[in-house]
C-alpha cells in the first residue's frame, strides 16, 4: 500500500499526489515512470515520476483527470492509499552534461519535463523551459521549473505570459542559436510540431511517448510505436525517443483505440455518482 | 470401498474410461465458467480401479514432476482421500492446476499401459479430483512444520516454475520470498490461462496454501528495474530466476500496428488478469465480431475461445500446418471445435489490411502445402503460388509464441545467456552466477506449465543441496524432459 501524503490542485484538471514509495524514490531517474493501480478492479496506468524525495520516501505523481481511472485516482485524499505502484520503469533520459537545453512542456507533459530540467540544471546545463496552456489557470509547475533556469510561459489566449503556442517561443530560441538539445513532452500534435521545427536546425530532440500500456515491462506489446519504420516498445525501449524518428501519426492513431470505452466508463461513473444504474452499452460476456 | 473384495484383473479391464462431464458447448461459448465440471467421488474411485498398478509404472517417468501416480490412485481407489491428497501434494505443488492444464495425452496417459489396448486411465481427471478435494478439505491434510534452516531464498516470478520451487524450498525449511512484477501472483496461470479453463480462485487458493507454508510474496517488484539481480543475490543465500519468456512475438508483416491487432499476451492479460471479460471492468478490451487468431498452440486456443465468449459471431484459428500438427492439447482443440471455432489450416498470413481510420479489416493470406519434416519433426509448410485470399476480420490476435525478456538479464552482466537471450544453466539449474539458479521458459524457451514446474522442482532440490553446502548435488537428478531448442518459437502455453 502506498499512502497519499499530500495533494494539491495544479490546474482545473491536473492534480499532484505525493505518495509513499521509498524504493522508487531512492532509485528513480528523470524520464522514468511507474504503473499505478488504484485498487482491486482498477486499471493499470502509466504515470511519470514527476519528482522524488528519497529522504521522505515519497514520489510525486501529476495526474490529468481525463478518464475514469485518472479521475478515481485524483479523488484520493491524504490518508487514503494506492494499492499498487510498480517501477521505476522505462529508460532514464539521456542527458547532456554541458551547453544549453530547451525543455518544452505542453499541459500535463510539463510534469515529465520537470525532473529532466532540474537534473540538467544540477549538472550545469543552461536550461530554458518553455511551457504553455490554454490560459493562465492551465499553466502548471512554473515555480518549480524556475529552479532550473529561465521559464517562458505561453498561453493560447494571451491571459498570461506570451500570447501563442510554445512552438512560437521555441522558434525564437532556435533562431537565436546556441541550442544543443530540445526535450519536448506534451500532446502528440505539439511533440510532432516541435520535432518538425527542430529538424532543419539539426538540434537533437527528445520526446516522451505516452503509448497505451498494461504491464510496462515489455510483455503485452500494446505500447508499440514506430521509430524509423521499426516497431519498438515504448515501455522498455522508451518512453523517450528521438523526435525526428517517431511516426507520430501512428502514435496518435493507436491512442484512439479505446476512446469509445473511455466515454462509456465515464458515463457509467457519472451514473453511479448520481445513484443510477444504467445498462451498459458494451457488448460482451454473459455471466 | 475398503470392505469390498478387490476386483479381478478381468473386472478391472472391463471398466470403461470415465468421460469428464462438461458444460454444454452452446451455453459455455457465451460464459466464462469452467468448461469441465469435475468427477463425483464414486466415479473417480471407479476410474482409479482401472489402474493396473504396474510394478514398473511408466506413468511416473512420463510425468515431468514425477508424481507417484499408482500410489495416489491406490489410496483414492480405497477411499482414503486424505491419504491420496497427502501423497499427491507431496509430489506436486500445484495439482489443482496440472490436473486441468497438463497435456496428459503426451505424458502420463501417453505411456499408460491401459492405452495399449483401449483408453489410458484418466490420470489428469483423477489428479484434479483429488487436488480439488484437498483444497476443499484443508483440515484433512497432515502438516509437519519443517525445522527452519536459516537460509534465505529469493524467487523471481510467481508462475508455475517459481511457485513450485517456492513450495519445495519452504517444505524443507528455507525462508522463501517471491518477487512478482504484476500486482497479483500466479504468472501465466492468472494472466494467460482463462477462467473457463483454470478458475482464478483455484490459483488463488494454491497461492494461499503456499503463503500458509511460510512463503512470502512481494508484488509490484520488477527485478532489473526495482532491484537488480546482483542486488538480490547479495541479499539472499540463493536466487531462482523463473521470469518466463515474456515478450510477444509478432509476425513482422505489414499492418501489424493497426488498431485491433493484439498480441495474445495483451489480449489475454486484459481479459484474465485485468478482468475485462466483465463489461464493467475499468480495463477495456475490444469485442471483435469477426476475430482471427494466428497460431495453433494452447495460447491460440485460449484466445479464440475467449473471443467467442466476448461475443464474436465468427472466430477462426489461422494455422500454417494441419490439424495433426496443432501443438495445443487435444482437449482444447476438441473444446474449441465444439464451441464453433472455425479452423483455417495450412494458411499463412501475408499482410494485415486496414481501413482509412486505422482499424484492422482483414488478413491477406496464402494457402500452404506440407512438405518434408523439418528439424522440429513437423512437416514444413510451403506456399502455393496464386493461392492468396483474404479473411475478413475486425480483430486479430497474434499467438505465435514468445521470446525472452532482457529486462532482468540486461542488468546482470555476469549472467550467461545464449544468442536468443535465454539463460544458460548447468544440468542442475545453476547459472553462471554462483547460487543463482534458473528454470522454466527463461531457460528452455516457451513451453508448458508442467515442464516449468519440473524445472522448479529440480532446481529446488539442487538449491537445497547448495544451501546445505553440497554442490553439485549427490542425488541423481530426476528424469526431466530435456529443454527444446530455444529458437523454436512454436506457439506457447500451458
Amino acid at each position: 500500500m502506498h499512502p497519499v501524503i499530500a495533494k494539491s490542485q495544479l490546474s482545473p484538471n491536473v492534480t499532484r499526489l505525493v505518495v509513499e514509495a521509498p524504493r522508487i524514490a531512492e532509485i528513480r531517474q528523470p524520464g522514468q515512470f511507474v504503473i499505478v493501480r488504484r485498487g482491486p478492479g482498477a486499471e493499470r496506468i502509466p504515470l511519470t515520476i514527476a519528482a522524488a524525495d528519497p529522504a521522505a520516501g515519497t514520489i510525486s505523481l501529476i495526474i490529468q483527470s481525463i478518464g475514469k481511472s485518472t479521475t478515481d485516482l485524483v479523488e484520493l485524499e491524504p490518508g487514503e492509499a494506492i494499492t499498487d505502484i510498480a517501477g521505476p520503469l522505462g529508460r532514464p533520459t539521456e542527458l547532456l552534461e554541458t551547453g544549453h537545453a530547451v525543455c518544452v512542456g505542453g499541459g500535463v507533459g510539463t510534469a515529465v519535463i520537470l525532473p529532466i530540467a532540474l537534473e540538467l540544471a544540477r549538472r550545469g546545463v543552461r536550461v530554458t523551459s518553455v511551457i504553455g496552456g490554454r490560459s493562465r489557470e492551465w499553466v502548471i509547475l512554473e515555480d518549480e521549473l524556475r529552479q532550473a533556469g529561465e521559464v517562458v510561459v505561453c498561453t493560447d489566449d494571451g491571459s498570461y505570459g506570451r500570447h501563442g503556442f510554445v512552438t512560437q517561443a521555441l522558434q525564437d530560441l532556435l533562431d537565436a542559436g546556441g541550442i544543443d538539445a530540445v526535450f519536448a513532452v506534451g500532446p502528440v500534435p505539439m511533440m510532432r510540431a516541435v520535432s518538425e521545427m527542430t529538424r532543419p536546425y539539426g538540434v537533437p530532440t527528445t520526446v516522451s511517448l505516452n503509448a497505451i500500456m498494461v504491464d510496462g515491462t515489455g510483455m503485452c506489446g500494446g505500447c508499440r510505436v514506430s521509430i524509423e519504420g521499426e516497431t519498438r516498445y515504448a515501455c522498455v525501449e522508451g518512453p523517450e525517443f528521438d523526435g525526428h524518428t517517431v511516426d507520430f501519426a501512428m502514435l496518435a492513431d493507436r491512442l484512439q483505440t479505446y476512446r469509445s470505452f473511455e466515454q462509456q466508463a465515464m458515463e457509467r461513473r457519472e451514473a453511479c455518482k448520481i445513484g443510477l444504474r444504467r445498462p451498459t452499452a458494451a457488448s460482451g460476456a454473459a455471466s | 470401498m475398503t470392505d469390498q473384495p478387490p476386483l479381478t484383473p478381468k473386472q478391472r479391464m472391463a471398466i470403461d474410461r470415465v468421460a469428464m462431464p462438461e458444460q454444454d458447448a452452446t451455453l459455455r461459448a457465451a460464459n466464462f465458467r469452467e468448461v469441465n465440471l469435475g468427477l463425483a467421488q464414486q466415479i473417480a474411485m471407479l476410474e482409479a480401479e482401472r489402474c493396473l498398478m504396474c510394478p514398473k509404472p511408466y506413468c511416473i517417468d512420463g510425468c515431468p514432476v514425477r508424481v507417484n501416480i499408482p500410489r495416489f490412485l491406490r489410496l483414492l481407489r480405497d477411499g482414503d482421500l486424505p491419504g491420496a491428497a497427502d501423497s499427491l501434494l507431496d509430489d506436486n505443488a500445484l495439482p489443482c492446476v496440472t490436473g486441468r492444464v497438463c497435456p496428459q495425452e503426451t505424458q502420463c496417459e501417453g505411456v499408460c499401459l491401459r492405452g495399449k489396448k483401449g483408453n489410458p486411465v484418466a490420470i489428469g481427471h483423477l489428479e484434479r479430483f483429488v487436488a480439488d478435494w484437498a483444497q476443499a478439505h484443508p483440515e484433512g491434510l497432515t502438516h509437519s512444520a519443517p525445522i527452519p534452516t536459516g537460509r534465505t531464498v529469493a524467487i523471481i516470478g510467481s508462475g508455475p516454475a517459481g511457485l513450485t520451487a517456492a513450495g519445495e524450498l519452504a517444505k524443507v525449511g528455507h525462508d522463501v520470498t517471491i518477487f512478482e512484477a504484476f500486482h497479483a501472483a500466479g504468472g501465466v496461470l492468472v494472466y494467460g490461462i482463462p477462467e473457463f479453463r483454470l478458475p482464478k480462485d483455484i490459483v488463488q487458493a494454491e497461492v494461499e496454501r503456499l503463503k500458509a507454508s511460510g512463503v512470502k510474496i512481494e508484488p509490484n517488484v520488477i527485478i532489473g528495474k526495482t532491484y537488480t539481480l546482483p542486488e538480490l543475490s547479495a541479499r539472499f543465500d540463493a536466487v531462482f530466476i523463473a521470469v518466463g519468456a515474456g515478450l510477444p512475438v509478432f509476425m513482422e508483416i505489414p499492418g501489424e500496428n493497426l488498431k485491433g491487432v493484439y498480441s495474445a499476451n495483451e489480449y489475454l492479460t486484459r481479459v484474465n488478469l485485468m478482468g475485462a471479460w466483465n463489461p464493467e471492468s475499468d480495463t477495456p478490451v475490444l469485442h471483435g465480431q469477426r476475430v482471427a487468431v494466428v497460431g495453433g498452440g494452447n495460447v491460440a486456443m485460449d484466445s479464440v475461445r475467449t473471443a467467442r465468449r466476448l461475443g464474436a459471431s465468427e472466430a477462426a484459428i489461422v494455422y500454417r500446418r494441419g490439424r495433426e500438427e496443432l501443438p495445443a492439447r487435444a482437449e482444447e482443440v476438441h473444446h474449441a471445435e465444439a464451441e464453433g471455432v472455425r479452423f483455417e489450416y495450412q494458411v499463412a498470413p501475408l499482410e494485415v489490411l486496414g481501413d482509412e481510420s486505422g482499424w484492422v479489416t482483414g488478413l491477406r493470406c496464402q494457402r500452404m502445402v506440407l512438405g518434408e519434416p523439418d528439424e522440429s519433426g513437423r512437416r514444413r509448410p510451403e506456399s502455393i503460388p496464386g493461392s492468396e485470399f483474404v479473411i475478413e476480420t475486425d480483430m486479430l490476435v497474434v499467438a505465435i509464441g514468445t521470446r525472452s525478456n532482457p529486462l532482468l538479464t540486461s542488468t546482470a552482466p555476469d549472467l550467461k545467456v545464449n544468442q536468443w537471450g535465454y539463460i544458460e544453466t548447468d544440468p542442475h539449474g545453476m547459472t553462471s552466477m554462483p547460487g543463482v539458479f534458473a528454470g522454466g521458459d527463461i531457460v528452455r524457451g516457451a513451453a508448458t506449465v508442467i515442464l516449468a514446474m519440473g524445472d522448479g522442482k529440480r532446481a529446488a532440490a539442487a538449491m537445497d543441496s547448495y544451501l546445505r553446502g553440497v554442490y553439485p548435488p549427490l542425488t541423481p537428478q530426476p528424469n526431466i524432459p530435456a529443454a527444446r531448442p530455444a529458437h523454436d518459437v512454436a506457439p506457447a502455453g500451458a
